[in-house]
């Protein structure tokens, strides 16, 4: 019942914040024909607006878009006009997923064992390695990490392709680099979570009980601590997943992620509503099923 | 424990799809495809490939391959040539041309091409419904500027018709000497009407796709590639040099080299596409070319307001700047300091002497105009577009212009798609501003000034500017044409000044000549696609 009215909920949000970002990249100064050279006659300029109706009020064009949105269709794109903001979607979208989900992967693969690693030996050197590895990791922003993982594993070993995304090979540089920000946070909310779990009573109890120390952090901490990794986990994937900019613009991967970020620097009106769009319904729905995955690993939580 | 047994059965069948979905997505992405035998760099994904639509010349670049008009340019020195006409004749007072196309001209899909296409082809890129931004090209022809206006709604009027199936008669409202180049630029490219009436706005979408060009589009996937296949029924087919070309938009100039240095693309061939900071380096290299272009970085004043209004002031801060400076300090390809609008090299055209650099002069006409010593001198506004080339321009010309006039400028950075509305409203003093010629003559920069021209945009107007440039449009003997454009161009950037021209660009390309054959280094940075070719390796 409760999952049900949470998505019904979720209806009118969607709602908003189309019309929000509707209205806020209208509002933008500035739109997606003007260029370099003029319109070449005032009547050339009024039949570029009237094509995509931008000479109607903004409420009725919200209007237009928004019973196009009822049919599926996100409209055709201002920038790119041989294409549709659907055929971006389902170009770019698959690709970006890949991306995400193999940056997803790695989080939480080298995340949480980074994160059980640095708390199971708190205080000792390894400690301070692991927790400054992960700091690294958060610290370092990809457009660095990138040219430097490039640099060495692709130009001077020759292990790797520099660019693109075209076989299995090609798909390894660009998650390590998308993925490692997300290593070094999931790594340190694990770590914080354990040492706070230890610390609670029934782990004090099982460790009374005799209980050997691994066991206690495996069985007891860990599934404690994973709750926090857990509820990041829904918007760090809904972040993977829409793709990274800066990541597929370095390795000229064909995903959605250029086109968020260019699509509201060329004014494409179209193309920002349904990627924002796009990008709350991952946000919503992946924060469901963090809730829903909550009620199976935590038998305290329960919605009513 | 229930709990833990079910969570590790969730978390071992959530384990077990995740690896092979991303097995089935890794699959599934590495598509088999023939090995292209040419990769190019071309610059960003275009936005679009409709000849009536397109403004960049990236995006020409690919669609000259694709759609062809009555000219093509050769890739030497990229002068008009015959392309689907086979011949021509210009009336004695150079205002109808008469083409003859060739007989054998065919579509793509086989079906016959004749002179009702070209005129289809014109009358639609003036419809004002198609909403084409680079009509202009097509206002030389009697009427049409109306047409597309919607002054008139009756295409017969327009000078385009076909007095027969292999004939197209061009009327012209002046003599244009330059009108078998125009006839090249995609805008006036043959585009197949049954598609186009069929698909509408996503005829591009099309396929089997017709195409009046040397290649057929395969396949096109949003910043990812477009490929283009030889057309077996392009009528210089067997002058084509290339099976299939692959064309990447890369928009990084790192990444480009990148894929460039480890072999993955035989050609970069965009000025914007080297590394600024290793332009230097990279320029010695036999593999890295540079030739001059027919594009000029400038300044414009809006003249309609103070202090610019005067044209003492504006002739005083021309003198102040040291071009060389700049193209020593912050472009440093090897740029020339342009002391004109036109680019040397233009052809038929030799810019006259401009105003050069003369800081004491500067300090002179300063006080004339009012500002001994920039005292009294109004604070103004430098308006940019955000880029790091543009930005250091900006900052060099205020260091310039305090040093040797004393007077303050201030530094105003704002995103593209505002910087050319503000800079069309006349909303700015100063502004950083640049030009690629569309085709190879002086007409293509200098009447972007006259009285009320829609890419002005200074608000600068001069009676007598607009009687030369008007008269050399009408004037025959190239001589006589020249000798008017110079003087045109003297009054523009020697003694009024609404703009200041800072250096002239190079276009820059790169690729191993031991490795691929058939580019030139031209004006226009046009380099058509069907002559280019990969040399096989000899063993």
């Amino acid at each position: 019942m409760y999952f049900i009215r949470r998505i019904l909920f979720a209806i009118p949000l969607l709602f908003v914040i189309s019309a929000l970002a509707f209205l806020l990249v209208h509002l933008a100064p500035g739109g997606p024909f003007d260029s370099e050279r003029k319109p070449a006659s005032p009547e050339v300029e009024r039949n570029i607006k009237a094509k995509y109706h931008l000479d109607e009020p903004v409420w009725r064009q919200y209007g237009r878009y928004l019973g196009d949105l009822l049919h599926g269709d996100f409209g055709a794109s201002m920038k790119y006009q041989d294409h549709s903001v659907n055929d971006i979607i389902a170009q770019g979208l698959p690709v970006s997923m890949l991306l995400g989900g193999l940056a997803f992967g790695i989080a939480l693969g080298a995340g949480i064992p980074l994160g059980f690693f640095t708390a199971a030996r708190r205080g000792g050197w390894q400690d301070y390695t692991g927790s400054f590895v992960a700091l690294l990791a958060v610290c370092v922003p990809s457009f660095v990490i990138a040219p430097f993982l490039i640099l060495i594993f692709a130009m001077k070993l020759k292990w790797f392709p520099v660019a693109l995304w075209v076989t299995p090979w090609h798909m390894i540089l660009p998650p390590i680099v998308l993925g490692s920000y997300f290593v070094g946070k999931v790594a340190r909310i694990l770590r914080e979570g354990m040492l706070e779990a230890v610390h609670a009573e029934f782990v004090t109890a099982a460790r009374a009980k005799g209980l050997s120390e691994t066991a206690l952090l495996l069985k007891h901490a860990l599934r404690i601590a994973m709750l926090p990794v857990v509820s990041y986990s829904g918007p760090m994937l809904a972040d993977l997943l829409t793709g990274s900019f800066i990541v597929e613009n370095i390795f000229q991967i064909p995903g959605i992620g250029v086109f968020l970020v260019n699509s509201s620097l060329n004014r494409d009106y179209t193309v920002v509503v349904g990627l924002s769009l796009l990008y709350a319904i991952l946000l919503i729905g992946l924060n469901l099923v963090v809730d829903f995955a909550y009620t199976l690993m935590d038998p305290r939580v329960k919605y009513e | 424990m229930p709990f833990a047994k079910r969570a590790r059965r969730i978390f071992r069948r959530a384990r077990f799809l995740l690896y092979w979905s991303v097995v089935a997505m890794a699959a599934g992405c590495s598509r088999r495809e023939p090995p292209a035998d040419l990769v190019i760099i071309n610059n960003v994904e275009p936005e679009s490939l409709d000849p009536a639509l397109i403004v960049a010349q990236a995006d020409m670049r690919i669609v000259s391959g694709m759609f062809e008009g009555l000219t093509r340019l050769e890739p030497v020195q990229a002068h008009a040539v015959p392309g689907l006409a086979e011949s021509w004749d210009i009336s004695p007072d150079g205002k109808v041309y008469t083409f003859h196309l060739r007989t054998n001209l065919c579509w793509s899909t086989g079906e016959p091409m004749t002179s009702a296409d070209v005129v289809y082809s014109w009358l639609r890129a003036l419809d004002p419904k198609t909403a084409s931004r680079y009509v202009e090209q097509l206002y030389y022809l009697k009427n049409a500027e109306d047409f597309n206006n919607g002054k008139i709604t009756n295409a017969e009027l327009v000078g385009v018709s076909a007095p027969d199936k292999y004939t197209v008669r061009a009327e012209l409202n002046s003599p244009t000497a330059f009108f078998l180049d125009v006839c090249a630029i995609p805008t006036l490219a043959v585009v197949p009407r049954q598609t186009i009436e069929k698909y509408g706005d996503h005829w591009l979408m099309a396929r089997p796709l017709p195409v009046s060009g040397a290649f057929d589009l395969v396949a096109w996937r949003l910043n990812d590639k477009i490929r283009l296949k030889k057309n077996p029924y392009y009528w210089d087919a067997t002058n084509t040099q290339a099976e299939i070309i692959d064309l990447l938009p890369v928009g990084s100039p790192t990444t480009a080299l990148n894929l460039y240095e480890r072999g993955q693309v035989d050609v970069v061939w965009d000025k914007e596409l080297i590394p600024s900071s290793l332009v230097d380096v990279l320029l010695k290299r036999p593999d890295f070319h540079k030739f001059n272009y027919l594009g000029t970085y400038f300044v414009r004043f809006n003249v309609t307001q103070k202090p610019f209004n005067d044209r003492r002031v504006r002739q005083a801060l021309a003198l102040a700047v040291d071009k060389e400076r700049i193209t020593k300090r912050i472009t440093r390809a090897g740029e020339m300091a342009a002391e004109h609008l036109v680019p040397p090299g233009t052809h038929n055209y030799q810019p006259p002497p401009g105003l050069g650099h003369d800081p004491e002069r500067a300090r002179k006409l300063l006080a004339e105009a009012g500002y001994p010593g920039g005292k009294g001198f109004p604070h103004f506004e430098y308006l940019f577009n955000a880029s790091p080339i543009h930005e250091k321009i900006a900052v060099e010309l205020q260091q310039m212009w305090h040093d040797e006039l004393g007077i303050e400028m201030e530094l105003r950075q704002v995103e593209t798609q505002v910087f050319w509305g503000m800079q069309q409203r006349l909303e700015y003093q100063m502004s950083k501003s640049s030009w690629a010629g569309d085709y190879d003559d002086a007409n293509t920069f200098l009447a972007m000034f006259v009285t009320g021209g829609g890419n002005n945009e200074t608000g600068w107007s001069n009676p007598h500017y607009d009687e030369l440039i008007a008269a050399a449009n009408n004037e025959l003997d190239t001589a006589k044409r020249e000798k008017l454009f110079q003087q045109a161009e003297t009054i523009l950037d020697h003694d009024e000044m609404p703009i200041i021209p800072l250096y002239v660009y190079l276009g820059i390309s790169y690729f191993d000549t031991n490795k691929v054959t058939g580019i030139w280094p031209n004006m226009l940075d046009d380099h058509p696609l069907q002559s280019v070719r990969k040399i096989k390796p000899q063993k």
